[in-house]
C-alpha cells in the first residue's frame, strides 16, 4: 500500500489528469466563436455520453464483461424510463426506480 | 469582478439560486450514498486512513477512477501506471467539457476553473438538461457541482469509519444513479435525431465494452454516436432543401 508523501504525490498527479480534461475544453473553447456545424455536433454529445454510459451497465455483467438479458436492473429499466419520458420528474422517477429495484430484489 | 456581479445582479434571489441548484442535486447526492459508502469500506479494508480517503476524494473526485486506484494500489501498481490508468478513465470528461462551453461562455476564468473542478458524469448530466431548457444559472450548476463533491466527500469518508454496517443494497439506493442516468436520458430524446443518437451509442457501447478493456467504451460510442446523429441531420436538411 502506498502511504505518507508517496500517496500525496499520487493524488496530486490523479488529481492533475482528472482536472485538465474537465478544465481545457470548457477554458478555451468558451473564449471562442465555435464553428456552427461544431455546435451542431456538440448538440448530439449529452444524449450519446447517457446512452452510453447506462446501456453496458444494464445488459452486461461480470467482471470479464459478457451479454445479461437476465438482469433486474435491464428489466426496472423499462418502467423507469417511461415513467421519466411520462412525468418529466427526475426527483420522483429517482425514487419510483428505487422502489422497483428494491422490490424485484424482495420478489425474486 | 464575477462575484461582484453576480451579488449586483442577482442579490435577493441568491439563495433562491443555490436552493435551485440543491433541488436539481439531490438525486446526484443519494445516488452517491451507496457508491461512496462502498468505496470508503474498500479503501479502509485495502488500508488507507479516512484522512486519506477524504483526500482522495476532494482531490480527485472520481468515482470510478478511485476505485480502481484503490484496487491497483492493493496490487502493488505504480504511482506513474495508476495515474496513466486515471488520466484514461477520466478522459471521457473532455466531451463533455467541450459541450459545456457554449452554455458557460462569457464566464471568468476563475469561474470555469472552479466549475470543472466539479464537473462529472453525474453534475454534467443534469447541468446540461437544465442549461437546455434555459433560465439554468450558472451558479446554480456551480452549486449542484459542489454539493454532489460535498456528498461525495462525506459518504466516502463515511463508509472509511464503518460503511460496512450498512447493509449492501438497502432501500434501492443502488438503482439511484442508474435511475437518474434513464431519466436524464429521457429528457434528451426530444425528437427522432436523438433517439437515433441514444440508440447507436447504446449498441456501440454495449459491443465495445464486451471486446474492449477499461471503460474507453464510452468516448468511442459517444463519438460514433454524434457523428451519426448529426450526419442525419445534415442529410435531413439537405433533403428538405432540396
Amino acid at each position: 500500500m502506498i502511504h505518507g508523501s508517496d500517496y500525496l504525490l499520487l493524488l496530486a498527479g490523479m488529481g492533475l489528469v482528472t482536472f485538465l480534461p474537465r478544465w481545457a475544453p470548457l477554458f478555451f473553447l468558451s473564449r471562442l466563436k465555435l464553428p456552427k456545424s461544431l455546435v451542431d455536433w456538440l448538440d448530439f454529445i449529452p444524449v450519446a455520453i447517457l446512452s452510453a454510459l447506462v446501456a453496458p451497465e444494464l445488459f452486461t455483467s461480470g467482471l470479464e464483461r459478457h451479454l445479461d438479458l437476465s438482469q433486474p436492473k435491464l428489466w426496472v429499466a423499462i418502467p423507469t424510463l417511461a415513467v421519466g419520458l411520462w412525468t418529466k420528474s427526475l426527483g420522483g422517477t429517482v425514487l419510483f426506480g428505487m422502489f422497483l429495484y428494491w422490490l424485484a430484489g424482495r420478489l425474486l | 469582478m464575477e462575484v461582484r456581479s453576480f451579488v449586483r445582479e442577482e442579490s435577493g434571489s441568491a439563495r433562491r439560486i443555490v436552493w435551485e441548484g440543491l433541488t436539481a442535486g439531490w438525486p446526484i447526492c443519494l445516488g452517491y450514498a451507496p457508491i461512496g459508502l462502498a468505496f470508503g469500506v474498500l479503501a479502509q479494508k485495502a488500508g488507507l486512513t479516512p484522512v486519506e480517503i477524504g483526500l482522495m476524494s476532494l482531490i480527485v473526485f472520481a468515482g470510478s477512477a478511485q476505485f480502481i486506484a484503490v484496487s491497483m494500489m492493493s496490487a502493488g501498481a505504480s504511482i506513474a501506471t495508476i495515474v496513466a490508468t486515471t488520466f484514461m478513465v477520466n478522459l471521457r470528461h473532455l466531451l463533455m467539457s467541450s459541450s459545456l462551453a457554449e452554455p458557460l461562455r462569457g464566464s471568468s476564468p476563475k469561474f470555469l476553473t472552479l466549475f470543472a473542478y466539479g464537473l462529472t458524469d453525474e453534475s454534467f448530466a443534469v447541468n446540461i438538461i437544465r442549461f437546455r431548457e434555459g433560465a439554468w444559472s450558472r451558479y446554480s450548476a456551480l452549486t449542484v457541482n459542489h454539493a454532489a463533491n460535498l456528498a461525495w466527500f462525506v459518504c466516502t469518508v463515511a463508509g472509511g469509519y464503518g460503511g460496512q454496517f450498512i447493509p449492501a443494497g438497502a432501500l434501492g439506493m443502488d438503482y439511484a444513479l442508474i435511475a437518474m442516468f434513464l431519466c436524464l436520458l429521457a429528457f434528451q430524446l426530444r425528437g427522432r435525431l436523438y433517439a437515433l443518437t441514444g440508440l447507436v451509442a447504446a449498441v456501440a457501447a454495449v459491443l465495445l465494452s464486451l471486446v474492449t478493456p477499461g471503460n474507453s467504451y464510452v468516448i468511442v460510442a459517444s463519438l460514433i454516436a454524434a457523428t451519426t446523429g448529426f450526419a442525419a441531420k445534415r442529410l435531413q436538411g439537405r433533403k428538405s432543401a432540396a
